[in-house]
Parts: structure tokens; sequence; C-alpha cells
């Protein structure tokens, strides 16, 4: 007999599984339905199907020689889980008939016949796995979205996963990205698909059938336990690509430590079993039986209902350019700069130059390689990071190597720190004594003795100067992907002249063919925050257009009814992993085992080889209901990884999932003391004990369900907070928009194009009427939120609309307050007419031709009021503007004079083309220095500008018609909304998000996001982008019913008798004072920290999990004092601290 | 021969920083001493100085915070509570007697495996260096001797 799943079967005879699915229904194969979604058939009924459909000779040996066929074919994720193609549960669909009625069935070269139908599917396909890809996957799963993940390597996390550090935070990357991989890796709801590339792509939006080819692993995944022994006995060493070609890895690898998935991959082109034939010790020696030098390429048939390319990028080559000296040593790129500092990367965290592996005393760092270049291979556009990537990199340098020798030179043309934080940052680095070169260094020739370089640069005197520096990085800039031609092809989707996917300024997620939308570099070049919220946004419209099918392909588990266990006493399981010979080639398990039943409580242990293993579970389920266990420690890996696995094995006994403790065995003991089986030996006893102990004191932990008030706020009528809101409605979520003014549109209203040279108006005029004709959408206008009460999914707020007070309720809240234009106070502005600032000369004379045409001469000056002590942010949409509008005002009256004034043009990213477009129209551009200011007067009808040109080295005086002044935007009064939800705002007046790279629209209190203006000056796209993803981000609370607290909370007990030392080291403002002289803990403010717990002097306050007397259980059990265990744990059970 | 002091050493270690970066010290096989027990708690400011109390009264050696670096706190600044009581635990352990150096509170990132595997090297043997702490005689047994006699 034969038992397969749909999905299998259809995978391994090629044809979509739809069509199998079919076969079953109308009675053609003649399967019976077995337990858990398989279903059974006889050989002999298989082979006669297999005649009658013509179904190839090889297809049909492939099934039946595969053994897995028969016992094994739910290739499980995680224990007791199905993961299985969810279209299982499409077929239910089928079976009604919906689909099939307007199905058409569409012929598929030598692949059989494909099912297709025109309905739409709520499943969606992620390209690239990269922080862009990953964010777009756990957003929409967590939406209810089933999907499918495709990554090019052998695991995602992309090169944010490479880089040591990010600015301006200087955050770990590897830290804050490692639980978004592992979350990833775990979702029900997404299927990871590594080695993948996309093939082919038919059908249209809503309906997307995609092939994907997926290259062979030869290491089965669901055997390997990355124990790494494969890779110590491969002899063959290849150069690491993760680490960009420093160091090296085996033929057997993982991408790097903490790689999603952590399964080992073997690389055919230089294994030598594929080169020559012979070796295979991974396979020898693999303790699972993992290698499989058999493995074929599959193709894999996808049903979706959109897709979103987040490919990434190709870094720049600089060996384009023989005088940049790549092929020294000791030039490296920017992203090897990052490997190297990396304590995960070649060097083990100590920052050594490659040549001859000392610490460098000297680093210059050179931008726009290969950026704001069109010669040879470089580009035109500004890659938009690599300047505060290299201020990054100098300040990571000067923490690295220690003491007052080390000398960092960045050189650059103009500085562009245009991001939130990041202006403070560069001043810092300045201050630290990072030397800053206005200066292009030219060709670069090795040091002596082939150590170091030795550069020439002409400083700004116009001096040639002469230096050696011990080391040189070369800021190298993004390049669109190498598959970015063929994505464009397979998805018919346009490109930009560089290859960037073309979107506009109003769907700037969204590609020219509907239903694919873009995420990532590949939209733009763009820092992390922008990739992420990009993501989120191409989630919103992916779900926007799916909202019909939303949550029919997606999986809930279902545990059983919980036992009631409290009322016995504590009877522990003890299950001990040997990890293969992992744990137990270092630590005596047979002595654990031994050591364990005798402790006190322990009802029943038992070895395993794989504890996490799909029948170790069974075992662990056979035993918990035989021996009637109630708690259970796993003495094996890290919790990290796998305590969530182990809750879901007891949640399907009917245990609490709380009831497990796990004894880290193998990363804290048997990996790290290798040396010393004795010692680690004796640790894994302390270690077992002290989870016994700790597992004795735990109990049930429920989680808390809150019902959600399904109504979103939207704080702001600008472009940010319509969008936002006709976002939410889409979704079907009720929605109350509330505007200051009494018009919507904000400072749109005043633009005429936007940066891509869009119209804004007609845009603008037909969002606010159709955010007025929704039904979905209550607008206030002249209205503000006076006070605010409440938690996520259960707010309470009240509203002053025309000075009356009105009552609302919402679930969650988007914050799109805005910003203003900044009044200058120099450059006589107020004093004349003929002084403006940007907006009020575009509304003057740049949108009037006859002024234009009338005026000889303008002059812009730059940074007014920006970049100073009193505001020492970039406004980044200030340089833009004005380029642009000296570009328009030359386009209209070619004869006027333009200046623009600036200390550093920072027209970032692909905006760099006006820079260029304006200098080649004979715009003329002037630098100043904050020191030396351009001087304003005025003469007769004319204003007088004197500044000096640092070129020519000579003052100028100009005279114009005008002076628009670029002043730059300031935040609004925001403190007053802040202080309502008690979240922050940062110095310079705008919102603080609750993670500045990967939570960029989040606010630090749960159910509140903010988009727009009021978050940092962007222009009108970035806005757009930002105002889906929180709108997306709301969705996701709003569109539950009930939403889960985690258990890890605070609670009050007995003791507490109302000191209230709690309530002020609360981070999260969880604590009050309540009326019965105790303190209240407030759940959904609470995130578990227990800060409150160690304050308290009488262990009134703690926390769930962890509470004094479980801790002090295990600091206890940790010193063994040679009594026998049972006596130790029973006297010291009911002592408190 | 003299059997060498194993000391024993507890370790608070925060979930989101120090354990992570434990956990890597192993993937990256880093070896170390293996006199710590590390306990695992969701932040440094969850631990009561209590605790690190009742661990020198019990008769540990030594005793370990990790948390994350400041300004990284999982919890905003649960890290900078910690290191406030940090400075009241080593007055209290004077008062009683104790050795402050045999207490420390340090940061490790979750990338930092080899950081973490020479503290650990570095405090273990500072504490050898200290010899084993016996507890005021509050307890019915020995503890001093227990240490050399686990070997």
């Amino acid at each position: 007999m034969l038992t397969f799943k749909v999905g299998v079967l259809a995978r391994h005879i090629g044809v979509h599984r739809n069509t199998v699915t079919n076969w079953i229904k109308k009675g053609k194969l003649s399967a019976t339905p077995a337990a858990a979604k398989r279903y059974t058939i006889s050989k002999s009924a298989f082979i006669d199907f297999c005649k009658k459909e013509h179904i190839s000779k090889s297809a049909m040996e492939r099934v039946l020689s595969d053994t897995t066929l028969k016992t094994f074919f739910g290739l499980q994720k995680e224990a007791g889980m199905d993961t299985d193609h969810p279209a299982d549960i499409k077929t239910g669909d089928i079976e009604n008939g919906t689909a099939l009625s307007s199905g058409t069935v569409t012929e598929e070269k030598g692949r059989g016949k494909i099912l297709g139908t025109d309905k739409e599917v709520g499943a969606v396909l992620v390209v690239g796995g990269g922080i862009a890809g990953i964010q777009a996957a756990l957003d929409l799963a967590e939406s209810d979205y089933y999907v499918y993940l495709i990554e090019k390597t052998a695991g995602i996390g992309g090169t944010m996963a490479q880089l040591e550090r990010t600015f301006p935070t200087d955050d770990c990357a590897s830290c804050i990205i490692l639980p978004k991989l592992v979350e990833c890796g775990r979702h029900l709801n997404i299927e990871l698909i590594t080695l993948a590339e996309v093939e082919s792509v038919a059908g249209s939006a809503g309906h997307f059938e995609v092939t994907i080819k997926k290259s062979p692993r030869y290491v089965d995944m669901d055997k390997c336990i990355a124990c790494g022994i494969c890779a110590q006995k491969c002899p063959i060493y290849v150069k690491d690509d993760f680490n960009f070609g420093i160091g090296s890895k085996k033929a057997v690898y993982i991408k790097h430590d903490q790689s999603v998935p952590l399964k080992y991959a073997i690389d055919p082109d230089a294994c030598i079993y594929f080169t020559m034939g012979k070796c295979g010790a991974c396979r020898k020696f693999c303790p699972t039986g993992a290698v499989n030098f058999n493995q074929t390429e599959e193709k894999i048939f996808l049903t979706v209902g959109a897709v979103i390319l987040a490919p990434g990028f190709r870094p720049f080559n600089p060996a384009a350019y023989d005088f940049y000296g790549y092929r020294f040593k000791d030039v490296v790129t920017s992203l090897e700069f990052e490997r190297l500092a990396s304590v995960n990367g070649p060097n083990s965290g100590t920052l050594l130059r490659p040549s001859d592996n000392t610490e460098p005393e000297k680093i210059a760092w050179l931008q726009c390689i290969g950026s704001r270049n069109h010669n040879n291979r470089g580009h035109s556009y500004c890659s938009n990071i690599c300047c505060m990537s290299a201020v990054k990199q100098s300040m990571s340098a000067l923490e690295h190597i220690k003491g007052p020798n080390l000398d960092c030179a960045i050189f650059f043309m103009d500085l562009r720190s245009h991001g939130k934080e990041s202006e403070r940052y560069f001043e810092r680095a300045k201050k630290t004594g990072v030397r800053f070169i206005r200066a292009m260094p030219h060709t670069l020739e090795p040091g002596k003795d082939g150590t170091g370089v030795f550069m020439r640069y002409m400083d700004e005197t116009g001096r040639i100067k002469k230096e050696g520096f011990d080391l040189a990085v070369l800021s190298i800039g993004f390049e669109a992907p190498e598959d970015a031609k063929q994505l464009s092809r397979l998805f018919n989707i346009a490109l930009d002249p560089y290859d960037f996917a073309k979107t506009s300024c109003f769907e700037p997620v969204e590609s020219s063919r509907k239903g694919v939308f873009v995420a990532g570099v590949f939209q733009s070049p763009a820092a992390i925050p922008r990739s992420v919220v990009q993501a989120t946004a191409a989630a919103a419209s992916a779900s926007e257009l799916l909202i019909a099918r939303k949550g029919t392909l997606t999986r809930k588990k279902n545990y059983p009814r919980e036992k009631e266990t409290m009322d016995t006493a504590p009877s522990v399981g003890v299950f001990v992993c040997s990890c293969g010979v992992n744990i137990a080639a270092f630590v005596d398990v047979e002595q654990i085992v031994a050591y364990a039943a005798k402790l006190h409580h322990v009802t029943y242990v038992e070895n395993n080889l794989f504890s996490c293993s799909a029948d170790a579970q069974e075992s662990i389920i056979e035993k918990i209901n035989e021996f009637k266990l109630n708690r259970i420690v796993i003495a094996a890996c890290t919790p990290r990884t796998h305590e969530h696995m182990f809750q879901q094995t007891l949640m399907e006994t009917g245990l609490n999932g709380f009831m497990v403790e796990m004894a880290n065995i193998r990363n804290q003991n048997s990996w790290v003391h290798q040396q010393d089986a004795a010692s680690a030996t004796r640790k894994a006893k302390d270690q077992v004990r002290m989870a016994v102990a700790k597992i004795a004191h735990a109990y049930p932990l429920k989680q808390e369900r809150i019902s959600v008030v399904q109504t979103a706020l939207v704080v702001g009528g600008g472009i940010a907070g319509m969008i936002s809101a006709q976002t939410i409605s889409r979704m079907g979520i009720k929605t109350v928009l509330v505007e200051e003014s009494d018009t919507l549109g904000g400072n749109a209203l005043k633009l005429k194009t936007s940066f891509t040279d869009e119209a804004v108006r007609p845009m603008l005029d037909s969002l606010v009427s159709d955010i007025l004709n929704d039904k979905n959408i209550t607008v206030y206008k002249n209205a503000f939120l006076e006070s605010a009460s409440g938690s996520v999914g259960n707010f309470k707020g009240e509203l002053n609309v025309a000075g009356k007070p009105t009552l609302i309720r919402f679930g969650a809240a988007v914050m799109a307050t805005g910003a203003r234009e900044a009044i200058p106070d120099e450059y006589l502005y107020g004093q004349t007419i003929r002084v403006m600032t940007q907006m009020e000369f575009d509304a003057k004379v740049l949108h009037h031709p006859d002024e234009v045409n009338k005026a000889k001469s303008v002059v812009f000056i730059q940074c007014v009021g920006s970049r100073e002590p009193d505001r020492p942010y970039c406004s980044r949409i200030c340089c833009v503007h004005s380029v642009k509008a000296a570009i328009s005002l030359k386009t209209i009256n070619p004869d006027i004079k333009v200046a623009i004034l600036y200390r550093e043009i920072r027209t970032y990213g692909e905006w760099e083309e006006y820079y260029k477009t304006a200098r080649q129209m004979g715009i003329v551009f002037i630098r100043y220095t904050r020191k030396d200011k351009p001087v304003v007067t005025r003469k007769d009808d004319r204003m007088v500008v004197d500044v000096f040109d640092p070129v020519s080295g000579l003052p100028v005086t100009i005279f114009a018609d005008y002076l628009a002044l670029a002043s730059g935007v300031v935040a609004r009064d925001n403190d007053h909304v802040a202080d309502i939800f008690k979240f922050s705002v940062n110095s310079d007046g705008f919102f603080n998000g609750a993670h500045p790279k990967l939570k960029p629209v989040d606010l630090s209190v749960a159910g509140l996001f903010l988009c727009g203006l009021c978050n940092y000056p962007k222009p009108l796209e970035e806005s757009i982008e930002e105002a889906r993803a929180a709108a997306h981000r709301a969705v996701i609370v709003l569109s539950q019913e009930e939403i889960e607290s985690e258990a890890i909370k605070s609670f009050v007990t007995d003791n507490c008798d109302g000191c209230a030392l709690c309530v002020d080291v609360c981070p999260f403002h969880a604590i009050s004072m309540a009326d019965n002289a105790r303190v209240v803990t407030d759940p959904a403010l609470c995130q578990g920290c227990g800060i409150c717990g160690a304050t308290c002097p009488k262990e009134g306050i703690m926390v769930h999990g962890f509470t004094i007397p479980q801790l002090a259980a295990q600091v206890r059990a940790a010193v063994d004092n040679e009594k026998s265990p049972e006596t130790i744990l029973e006297a010291k059970d009911d002592s408190a601290v | 021969m003299i059997p060498r002091f194993e000391p024993v050493i507890i370790g608070f270690l925060c979930n989101w920083c120090s354990y992570t970066g434990a956990d890597l010290a192993g993937v990256a096989r880093m070896q170390y001493p293996p006199n710590l027990r590390p306990i695992r708690v969701m932040c440094t400011g969850m631990v009561h100085p209590g605790l690190v109390m009742e661990a020198f009264d019990q008769g540990t050696d030594g005793v370990l915070i990790l948390g994350c670096h400041p300004g990284e706190c999982h919890y905003l600044e649960g890290n900078k509570k910690a290191l406030a009581r940090a400075g009241v635990i080593f007055r209290v352990l004077e008062d009683k007697g104790i050795n402050p150096e045999r207490f420390e509170i340090q940061w490790i990132s979750s990338a930092e495996a080899s950081v973490f595997a020479e503290l650990v090297t570095r405090f273990t043997q500072k504490i050898q260096k200290l010899g084993p702490y016996s507890p005021l005689p509050r307890q019915a047994y020995d503890t001093g001797i227990k240490t050399y006699d686990r070997l």
C-alpha cells in the first residue's frame, strides 16, 4: 500500500496538486482517505491508474521507488504539526463546486494538466529572503495569508545578517534580525523554500501560477540536526560567500551559525563526490543519515494571488576601476569590512587587516565608489546609505581598536546624513575625531612590503597631498540585482533606467503589473528602515488585493482542553537528549539518566537519541499519559529555539504549555566543555537538578484574551493620514479620521508635483473625495484628541470636535500628525517680500510663469536653520526640492540665472539625477560653511548676496530678484499626543518609533503606529509607503476579534502592601495604584521584564514563569551540597528568599 | 596531587543578549571552564538582589549578572536598573564580609560569543585565585569543604 499526501504525489508526477485532488474526487484515482490528510492506494491500482492516465513510466517508478512514501510523507516542520501544502484546505472549495464552476483548464507543456481557476488565491509569493522579504512574509502571515518565501541561497537573512552593526543606534545587526529569522522559520503559515528561483509565471493579479526551480540541497532537512560533523569531516575548503570570500568554509556548509533554516547544504560545484565521484565522508559520518547525494532538482508549482519581489541588490564590483586598487590585499569593500569587524566574522571580532593580520592604525574610507559617477561602469545615482555606513564603520573601528593612535579618515564628496538621527551620529563621529576630508583620492598604490596603501588626493585648498593608510575601505554602492532583468521578463514588469523596479509616487510599492509588488533595494537604493516600511506596505497592498480570500489558506493549530494539574503533586518527566553524539560524546548521558531518576518529584526519566525528533515527541506524549506526568524537563539544547516546540507537544496532551523547562546541556555544556567530560557531566547533573527544581514550582499560565474594538483611529488628515485611513477601510475596518483644520490634505495642498514629477493635485482631490464618500470612514474636521486611555485592542478617547466633546472607542491608532515648514529668522526674511521660504516661493513665483519670465536671477539658500546647534538634523527634502525648483525655473525661462548656495547637496538615491541635470543646465552651485554663511543685503529693489566661493577661492556677489530659503521641516507640538498615550518624542520633536531599524512605523506603545512627517521629514512617496505600512500594522491588530496576550507578565501577590516602589520603575507604565491599597498591573502594557519584581522588597509583584520562588529554587539547586538530592530540595522548598 | 579548586559560579543570563551569546559560543565550540551554572532570566532587571545574596548564602563561590549592552535593553532600561542594584549588592557584600570581587555585572551582546567565553574564563580564574567562599555558619553543613569534595 502507498500512503501519500496530495501535494507530494503531485510533485512526484509533475502535475498540479489540484489535479490530483480532482482525480481522487472523480474516482479516477481510487485512493481512500487515511488519517492526517493522507490517502492510501494499493500498488496495483496505482499502476493501473498510471497506464490509464498516460503518466510516464519514469514518474511512476519515481513514486514506487520512493521508500519514504510509505511511511513518512508530511515532511514535518515541527512535531505534531502538519506542514503539507494548504491546498488540502483548498480542496474544500473545489468540492463545493465554487472553484470548478469558474475554472479553466490550461495545458502546460510536458507537465501534464494544470488546473487553473480565475478565482483569487489567499496565498502570496515573496521572492527574496532578505530583511524586506522576511518582513513582508511575516506581515502577510500575521494577517492571515499563506506565504511562500523563496530564497536563492541556503538560508534567509540577506545582507543585514552580514552587517556588524546598524546606524544610528549601533545595534548589533545579527541580534536584531535573528528573532525575525527564527519566527519566519517556524511560522505555521510561511513556507520557506531555499535554494530556489522562479522559473515561470502565468496568470494575472489574484491568481498567478508560478513554477519554482528548487536546487537539491543534498541534505535531508528533516534529518539534519546541524551538528556540523559533516563539515568537520569534509576535506574540501571553498571560499566563504557569507564572509565575501575572506576565510573559507567546507563544501558542506551552513551559511552562518545562526542561519535559518539551520540545516547544512552541499555545494555540488565544490564537493568532490560530485566532481570526482569519490569521498562521501559527510554521508558516512552523519549521525542521522541526512546526507543524500541522490537528491535532484525539483519543480514546485505554486498558485498565489500576489507576488512581492524583494530580491535585494548586487554590490558594486570596484574591480571595474583599476585605480582604486581593489586587487591589493589591504583594500577592501565596505561589505568586506563589515565581516572583518563582525564578532561572528572570520576574525571573531578582532579588526585585522588582511595582508598581515595586524591591527590597522590608519584607516581610510573612500566614498561614492561606483555611485554618483556614470563613467566606466559606475552609476549616476547615489546609493543612499554609504555615507552613513562609512561613518558607522569608522565609529566601529574606534571601538574595536582601542588606544589613541587609530586614525580614521573618510574621503567624501557630499556627506549625506539625511536620515532620522543620522546628522547627530555624523556630528558625534566628527567630535570623536574621525577626519572628514572632502576629496576623491585617485590612484591607490600598495604601501611598503605590500601592506597598506598609499594615495594622493587634492584637498579643498587645491594642494596635492600624499598619505599612506594601513587599510582602505571602498564604500561601494548598490546595483540592481543580477536577476533584475530576468525578473522583469518573467513577471513582465517595467524597470527604470538603472534596472531597479519602476514604480510611481502614489503607488510606491506597486510594479507596472497589477498584483506584483516590490520592496527593498530593488525598488530604489534604501537603508534598512525604508526597506522594512516598503515590505510592510507591499504586504498591505497584496492583502488589499486579496481581501476576499483572506484566511482561506491559513491554518491554526487546535489543542485539546487543558487538564487540571494543580490539585496533584508535581510529577516530573525528564527527557535527556543525546543529540546524536553532540551531547553524548562529552556528557555521560547514562549517568545523567540515573541521577535524574533519584531527584525529588521525578517520576520518569528517558534518554532519546534526538529529543526534538518527531518520534521523540510521540514518546513524550505517550509517557505523559502513561505515567501521569504533569511537568516535563528536557535536557537538550537551548530553549530559545526549541522550547516553543516542546510547549506545543505538551499542549497536545492537554497539559499547559508552560509546564516544561529546558536544561541547556548542549550549547552551554557539551559543546563548550569538550576537554573535560567529567566536569561536563557534573555540570549537566547540576543543570538538570536546577531545571527540576524550577519546574516543581511551575503552575499553568493563562494567556489573557482581550476582545478588540475593531475600529481604527487616524490622527491627522494629510496625505499620510488619508492613505492610512483608506488602506484600513479597504480591509473592511471602520476608521475615524481626525483633522485639526477644516480641510483635508495637509502639506500636499501646497505641492504641485511630486519628486517624480507627477501632478499631486488630481491624486489628492480624488483621495479626498474617496475618503469623504467612504462609508467606513468617519471624518472629524476642526477636531483634535483631548485625552485617551486603555491599551491595545481597547482604547477610549475623547475628541474635541469644534469645541464639542465626542467620545470614541478604538482598538489601534495611527499617528499622522505631520510637520510644517520652519519660519526662518535669517537673510532678511520677513523684511522684504523678495525673501521667501521654499513653499512661499513655489506658490508666489514658481507656479506663475509670468513671474518667472520677468525674473532675471534667483538664489536658493539651503540649510537655513537646519543642521545648526538649535536644529541639529537634516530635513531630507529641501535639497531635492530646491534643485527641482531651479530646474523648473530654467525650463520656463532659459535666460534666468539661478544659484544654489548649499552646505552639502543631499539629492540622495535616484534624485541625484536632478543634481546632474541642474548642473548641465548651468545652474550654479556654491558651497558655503556654517562659519562663513552668505550675507544678504538689499539694494534698491534687488537682493545682494555675498558668498565665498571655495572653488575659485574668491568672494562672489550675486544680485537676485528672489531669494528662496530652504528652511526645512519642523515638528508640530507633538508632546501633547505623546503625553496622552505615554510614548516619547525625540529631541527634535519627532515621534520615537519602537525600533529605528526593524519597527519604524510602530510606536513603543502596543497598538499605536506612526507615519509621515511626524516620524521624520520625507518626500511624498516615502510618506505614502509609511502610511500603508502603518495601516497594515494596525489592521493586523484590528482584524482579530480577540487578541491573546503573552503569558510572561507581571502579577500582584497577597504580599503587596501598596508601597508603590514598583510603579515608578516600570518602563512601560503598566503598574498603577488600585483602590484596595495595592498595586494593579495592566497586562496589555506589561512586557514581562520583571524590573518590578526585583524592586519589590516583599515578593508583592512577580513575573509568571520567572517568580522569585522559581529563581530561588534554581539558585539553591545550583549548589550540590553532597546530601542526597531529595532532602535538599524538600528542605528548601518552603523557605523563601 | 592536590585537587584543583573547582568553584561554583551562578550566572544570571538575560534571554535576549547574554543567553543568546552563550548559545552562540556553543555553536562556535568556544571552550571555557565548566564552572558556570547558567540561570536564564528575561532581563537582568528581573534579578532581585536577594537572589544574589541567597546564592552566596548557599555557598556559591561567585555570581555573574550578564545583560545587554547599555542602550540595547529589550525592555528599554532593565540593564540600567540592574547596574544600579549592583552598586547596592557590592556594598552589602562588603558589609557581610564577602569579597565584592566575587560578584560582577557585565554586558554581552548576542553576537559576542568570544567575549562571553573570555569573560567566563577570566571570572572563573579570578574566583579560583580567591579560593572557596564559605558562608557564615548559618547552614548546618560546611560548604567550604563541600566544594573540595565535589572533585
